[in-house]
């Protein structure tokens, strides 16, 4: 504050404090010999830079989320939950964000095995986020209020075939579609979805909502050509004057194995049953159900066959629970469900029931009913008995035969036991190399045969939908460039944002909002989808949840820490801040003090 | 869920709140009482803490606000001749009488009558609990309509670290070298000006720290809604006088606050009313390690017994004003009288 009567300012210049009532201003041409006190000007030390003071200067910086970098498809899930946390218009912008990828957010937002959620450093805090929760909210809004893909670009005049309507040709068809390229999509089946239709049982997925999601890429101009199985490969490209084909048939024969004696029991492949019911049959089981196997086709199995007969299956498998490949929120759902499990177990053989040859005590039905070529008699006794074997663990968790044995009854056996690819359309295509029944593609997705590329479960690699979109996202960028004869170069990863890049103590505690489940009644009978949506509010929650790993999420802390405001605010809300390097003394404490590890600190040039 | 965010009120601002819900510091035209081209240190706790407790002071007065100054870091390195960082009117007269010039200052206006200008003293903890403490009791004793509010770095750090009567125990400052089994600062000794002001059955007593931006903007809201003498005690860690990095400050404070070492707490009329619960509680070690001035206490074979002395004053802390009851992240109601907490307290515990 200048005292009336400063050297240099005029009583009433602009900045002086206002006239005081009763406070006699100086007689005008009255100039005191010396000040009553050393007055400095407003915020002078603005002339003292001090940036000159810096050997080290921050940085925003946009770090790799675990999420990110563990999704198949590829989504930018941190940009996409930072959007939908705004909540109202944020939802549609959020997924405009999340289609970029994934043009299937409801379907995934139910069948995805979400290795993002595993990855989440918020599981290091608290619990992971519920991110396929909020992308199933995103999806749904989206169905439900009609929502539309991007417009594709201009036309490129160049034919794309893709051959298989799964999770992987139809993502690669939307990206393929958004290029401007005419796709062509056949696939053998009556209806598109691949195993997303055929594989999993409609309670985990309502076929509604998977219609909903690829008719919206259908409409970008997509040509869809159902029950047209692609036999000769090379015929159809020149028939159909292709450019380039993507080839993702999937894997939809089941593996087999051979139960002496099996005849007796009305033996079943998983992936046939789960087919049968997709198409509307209703088969037969008997009450007594076998399921063998313990990936997730011998959950869905056996929680379809829970579903058919009233009766609660057996899975039996050759390891223990915690080595078995089905995902353990599957599994958990199934034992809910009250599916029975018999670990370290092996069908060695199945006779009529009871049986007679095996060793150890009969017991079983009351007599012997006559075997039924149609298993199911609602009142006889089961259809076979089956020989158990137990197995034990070896040192390298591989199961070896113990020579004990048990009994099973059983009306029916599901064999749940893996799927290959029919490969038979590949024919006789130069430079294919195909090994173990899987098709080998390099880092472009592209086979040994210029312009034929391949995807999802044809391909190595898990086995997943997710991985399948991915896959065809991929796909489609490749091709894009081999039409048009320049390299793809993969986009850059960053570093990743692992949880000590974080400052937790600005996250509140706020633990998962967990999807409300069916009821487990109606779950017993009913092929009612089991797990709910996340209302708006819990969704909303969960989205805010998010630490933003690594990605600015414009919480003000480096603009309120800054000992010298140093730091600038130049935009709206939300927009990137600025430092001042003028003044910034390279002290660190913004980069501390961020939450989310987006501000890195980098020598200065000395 | 309406009221859910992210980082709840931990973080400066978030772009979803409202604006009457951010802190003042989030805002893009706050004061900057104390503006940039200032000359403290990198780091520094005591131009951060000013320009947060300042800021808010602004705020609350509508713009009306006129702060005395005692000497000390604070006002060496925001007014080197020709130079000031001050954007409100600003005095600085001597070491000793900071509170007795906001004396002066608020009987000036009480006698032009302007009840809308509101007067702030304040200095670090050397002008406060040592040099100036006469003038301040005064101050307190009169109940004249001042708030003033120390900036605590625990010595006398622009003249060279020496101790003051708010240096802890078994730091090192110039003046308290660990010599020999000397531990560096002694062990009961100095004083605990918060309980003096509380003696004083102020109208508002209160302790903060720069780790907790909207606690201490706050406090400084409820003080300045309150007239008569009122009395804040910021912490203000110090890089160069604490040897800690200077990315460490608000973390340096935020472990004094969460190992008990330094209890956060507000007094009503002489009474703790309310107290901030530790979140993440720490022991004391992990406070100590970040700071040379305790270094002596880790090198060679240790010193396990004066570590395990300041434990038990932070545990003394931690039980006199029951700051781990609770355990949740809003402040928690207490009513303790000021005898209740001298009756657990050592003499000078800090």
């Amino acid at each position: 504050m200048s005292a009336p009567g400063a050297p240099g300012h005029a009583p009433d210049a602009p900045g002086h404090a206002p006239h005081v009532p009763g406070q006699a201003r100086p007689a005008p041409g009255e100039h005191p010999e010396r000040p009553f006190a050393i007055t400095l000007d407003v915020g002078s030390s603005l002339a003292n830079r001090t940036g000159a003071w810096r050997t080290e200067r921050p940085q925003y910086v946009r770090r790799l989320p675990p999420c990110n970098n563990a999704c198949p498809a590829g989504e930018d899930i941190q940009r996409w939950l930072y959007e939908g946390e705004s909540g109202g218009e944020g939802y549609e912008r959020a997924w405009r964000v999340l289609v970029r990828e994934n043009p299937f957010p409801a379907v995934m937002g139910r069948i995805c095995y979400h290795p993002c959620e595993t990855e989440c450093n918020r599981c290091q805090l608290d619990e992971a986020v519920g991110i396929n929760s909020v992308e199933r909210f995103l999806g749904d809004e989206a169905i439900a209020r009609g929502w539309q893909l991007p417009a594709p670009g201009p036309a490129s005049g160049r034919r794309v075939l893709v051959v298989g309507a799964g999770p992987s040709g139809l993502s690669a068809a939307y990206h393929l579609a958004l290029r401007g390229h005419h796709v062509t999509v056949k696939d053998a089946a009556a209806e598109p979805g691949g195993m997303m239709r055929y594989g999993i049982p409609a309670y985990r997925l309502p076929r509604a909502v998977l219609d909903a999601e690829i008719a919206r890429i259908l409409a970008l101009g997509v040509e869809l050509r159902c029950g047209e199985r692609v036999e000769d490969l090379q015929g159809e490209l020149r028939a159909g004057h292709h450019d380039a084909a993507f080839l993702a048939v999937g894997a939809h024969v089941a593996r087999n194995v051979e139960i002496p004696g099996g005849t007796a029991a009305h033996i079943v492949d998983a992936i046939g049953l789960l087919h049968g019911l997709a198409e509307g049959e209703r088969p037969q089981l008997g009450r007594r159900v076998v399921v063998y196997g313990g990936g997730d086709t011998a959950l869905d199995a056996a929680r379809s066959a829970r579903r058919l007969t009233g009766a609660e299956p057996v899975i039996v498998y050759r390891r223990t629970r915690e080595r078995m490949p089905a995902h353990l929120e599957e599994l958990e759902q199934a034992q809910e469900e009250g599916i029975a499990f018999r670990w370290l177990s092996t069908i060695v053989a199945a006779g009529e029931g009871p049986q007679h040859d095996a060793a150890g005590s009969e017991h079983g039905a009351d007599g012997a009913g006559e075997p039924s070529s149609d298993a199911g008699e609602p009142d006889g006794g089961p259809a076979a008995t089956l020989r158990i074997e137990r197995m034990r663990l070896d040192e390298q968790g591989m199961p070896q035969p113990t020579g004990e044995y048990e009994q099973l009854d059983a009306d029916s056996v599901i064999l749940a036991l893996g799927q290959s690819s029919d490969l038979s359309l590949l024919g006789e295509l130069p430079g294919v190399c195909v090994e173990d029944g899987v098709v080998a593609v390099d880092e472009r997705m592209m086979t040994g045969h210029p312009g034929v590329f391949a995807g999802g479960d044809m391909t190595p690699g898990e086995r997943m939908a997710a991985v399948a979109i991915g896959h065809g996202r991929r796909a489609a960028r490749c091709v894009d460039g081999w039409l048009r004869g320049v390299a793809v170069e993969p986009p850059p990863r960053g570093e990743l944002a692992g949880f000590d890049a974080l400052n937790t103590w600005y996250y509140a505690d706020a633990p998962r909002t967990v999807r409300p489940l069916l009821e487990d009644v109606r779950r017993q009978s009913t092929f009612e989808e089991v797990v709910k949506g996340l209302g708006e509010d819990s969704a909303l929650f969960e989205a805010r949840r998010c630490l933003s790993c690594g990605n600015c999420f414009a919480c003000d802390n480096c603009y309120g820490v800054c000992p010298d405001n140093a730091v600038l605010k130049p935009g709206p809300p939300g927009e990137a801040y600025a430092i001042d390097l003028d003044f910034c003394k390279g002290c660190g404490m913004c980069a501390a003090e961020c939450p989310c590890g987006a501000i890195e600190m980098i020598p200065e040039e000395i | 869920m309406t009221h859910f965010y992210q980082t709840g009120t931990f973080a400066v601002g978030n772009r979803l709140l409202d604006e009457d819900a951010a802190s003042v510091q989030a805002d893009p035209a706050r004061a900057n009482s104390i503006t940039k081209g200032h000359r403290a240190c990198q780091g520094c706790g005591e131009a951060l803490g000013a320009r947060y407790a300042l800021d808010a002071a602004l705020r609350a007065s509508g713009g009306q606000l006129i702060a005395a100054n005692a000497t000390g870091c604070l006002e060496v390195f925001s007014t080197p001749f020709p130079e000031s960082s001050w954007r409100l009117p600003w005095i600085h007269s001597l070491f000793a009488n900071a509170p007795a010039v906001a004396t002066g200052i608020a009987a000036a206006l009480r006698a032009q009558g302007r009840t809308d200008i509101r007067v702030v003293g304040q200095g670090g903890d050397g002008g406060t609990v040592d040099i100036g403490l006469a003038c301040l009791s005064g101050m307190f004793e009169r109940g004249d309509d001042v708030l003033y509010i120390c900036y605590d770095n625990e010595a006398y750090m622009n003249t060279g670290v020496q101790r003051s009567a708010a240096t802890p125990p078994a730091a090192r400052t110039a003046t308290t070298e660990p010599l020999g089994t000397h531990p560096g600062n002694a062990f009961g000794q100095g004083k605990n000006l918060p309980l003096i002001a509380m003696a004083h059955e102020l109208p508002y007593v209160a302790t903060a720290t720069v780790a907790e931006l909207r606690d201490l903007e706050r406090k400084v809201e409820r003080a300045m809604q309150l007239h008569g003498a009122r009395y804040l005690h910021v912490l203000v860690p110090c890089p160069l006088g604490w040897g800690s990095a200077t990315a460490d400050t608000i973390n340096i404070a935020r472990l004094a606050k969460e190992s008990g070492l330094f209890p956060v707490f507000e007094a009503e009329d002489g009474r703790v009313v309310r107290v901030s619960p530790i979140r993440r509680q720490v022991p004391v070690e992990d406070y100590l390690r970040r700071q040379k001035r305790y270094a002596h206490l880790f090198a060679g074979a240790g010193r396990p017994d004066v570590i395990a002395q300041l434990q038990a004053s932070a545990d003394r802390n931690i039980a006199r004003f029951g700051l781990l009851a609770d355990g949740g992240e809003e402040p928690a109601e207490r009513d303790i009288g000021l005898l209740d907490v001298l009756a657990t307290s050592e003499r000078g515990a800090q």
